[in-house]
């Protein structure tokens, strides 16, 4: 055993922040060209789901989530103050001790209408809802098999639980299936997919993938965070939209993207699946969606099982800004537009930053993603379309790129 | 198959990943000496599940941080 130190001598200070040095010297490098911090955006005002004040001016919001533009919606606002009015500011409480409400069951069923399923649970936020539902049904000795591109709430689902994690190459059937044939015989599988990888805005071939993977005896989970209200007839997802939602054992879902306020979701038909709200950490241990969230929630997720025009423009409008951007010589993230994401693809961080700061003086705010949130340590400037924009405005998109990208010499 | 056979095996596949034709002994490190990012981690895991029939998971890659250690450690994968 060591001794202790003697009382006039001490230890060498190791600063535990030396470890950020790296991302330090990056970002002061960057600022240092003398643009502006890309990761520091406020808005100061906002004025309608696509539209915001930010350093004083007008601003086409198109980096958002807010796919079905329902966070100013008259009905869901209005649901919103009653809420306030009726049950207060916030529950104080967990999900399984106080924080229960008339809001909080009147959602679950709202969710269980929308989807069609048996069950129903919600999170605080979408990312507790992935960490708290992997890291709990699949423990030792199970094992995790899921894309590389998996969002990080995912990750850290998998590494917060005591399964065997085994990654594949994004959107490889085959990588999936060797991985799936090597898992010792009767072990726990579960496989986690997304619908639309929101990096890309590529989405995944579920219909072929959880084939196999039934073959192959697992569960299957698909986040379909990016997809929610307007990807599938119902919008109920890619996986709907592939026709086999039915074998989907467990599909998470977010309040903060379409339906437009905060919080997460699973919704499954396993018979055992209320047992999840005893067992589930990051939905006990934390405490529950203020009445106000819930009852936004709820109107909102309602208004979208009958939102089938505002679907149909967004479609409208992901197709014309992926057309408009191709045909200006933006390199995209896919050759199709197979979401409300366009993601447009910057040749290195540096013109990256330059391109969203030349955009931003253009009077439009889109998403400046960099490694290691990205695939292929790519410089991503990702677009999120809302039902709300109108035509006209996705013409002004255009044209801002356009102008930008030549300012900036990222097209001829 | 024994540990000899096998490190040649990996030492034949390690090739296409050893851009700066670093000498490899059983102490070299992947990070640190061969400087493999995420992504070629990725590449080169797959290309030696595939070889030996195996799962090496991101759990027992944690564990593994130099040539002989991945050597060792899939001579035992295979049994």
């Amino acid at each position: 055993m060591t001794d202790m130190l003697d009382d006039d001598v001490t230890q060498a200070h190791v600063d535990l922040f030396s470890k950020f040095d790296p991302l330090i010297a990056m970002r002061r490098d960057l600022l240092a060209t003398g643009v502006t911090d890309p990761f520091g955006l406020v808005m100061e005002r906002v004025i309608s789901p696509t539209v915001a004040v930010c350093n004083g001016r007008e601003t086409i919001l198109l980096g958002t989530y807010n796919y079905m533009g329902m966070t100013f919606d008259p009905d869901v606002i209005e649901a919103g103050k009653q809420a306030l009015d009726d049950f207060g500011s916030g529950t104080t409480g967990s999900r399984v001790l106080n924080g229960t409400y008339a809001g909080h069951k009147a959602v679950e069923q709202a969710l269980c209408d929308f989807y069609a399923m048996d069950h129903a649970m919600v999170f605080s936020t979408g990312y507790q809802a992935n960490l708290g539902i992997i890291s709990t049904i699949a423990g030792k000795g199970d094992y995790i098999v899921l894309d590389i591109d998996s969002h990080a709430s995912i990750w850290d689902g998998c590494k917060m639980g005591d399964a065997e994690v085994v990654p594949f190459k994004h959107n490889d059937i085959e990588a999936m299936e060797k991985r799936l044939r090597r898992i010792p015989e009767g072990a726990g599988k579960l496989v986690v997919l997304e619908g639309v990888y929101s990096m890309l805005g590529d989405i995944a071939p579920l219909k072929e993938m959880i084939a196999v993977a039934k073959k192959y005896g697992a569960m299957v989970l698909v986040d379909e965070a990016h997809s929610m209200g307007f990807i599938g007839p119902n919008g109920r997802g890619v996986a709907e939209e592939q026709g086999c939602l039915d074998q989907v054992d467990f599909v998470i879902g977010t309040f903060s993207k379409s339906v437009g306020t905060v919080g997460g979701f699973c919704v499954s038909n396993h018979p055992k699946f209320e047992i999840m709200r005893l067992v589930c950490r990051p939905y006990v241990f934390t405490a529950s969606l203020p009445p106000s969230v819930v009852a936004t929630a709820c109107t909102s997720i309602r208004k979208l099982m009958h939102a089938g025009d505002k679907r149909a423009h967004l479609w409208g409008n992901s197709r014309v800004l992926h057309k408009g951007l191709r045909d200006a010589g933006f390199q995209l993230g896919t050759e199709e537009p197979q979401s409300a994401i366009i993601s447009v693809i910057m040749p290195d961080l540096e013109r990256g930053a330059a391109m969203w700061e030349a955009l931003l003086h253009e009077g439009l705010y889109v998403n400046l993603a960099r490694p290691p949130a990205t695939p292929a340590n790519m410089t991503l400037l990702r677009c999120s379309l809302c039902a709300e924009h109108s035509a006209e405005q996705v013409q002004q998109i255009i044209g801002m790129f356009t102008r930008a990208g030549k300012a900036v010499g990222i097209i001829g | 198959m024994d540990r000899e056979e096998t490190s040649a095996r990996i030492a034949a596949l390690i090739e296409p990943f050893n851009k700066k034709e670093v000498a490899i002994t059983d102490a070299t490190r992947f990070t640190d000496d061969l400087e493999f990012d995420s992504l070629t981690v990725m590449d080169f895991v797959a290309a030696i599940e595939d070889e030996f029939d195996i799962i090496i998971s991101m759990n027992q890659q944690a564990e593994i941080e130099t040539y002989g250690q991945l050597v060792d450690a899939v001579t035992k994968l295979q049994g």
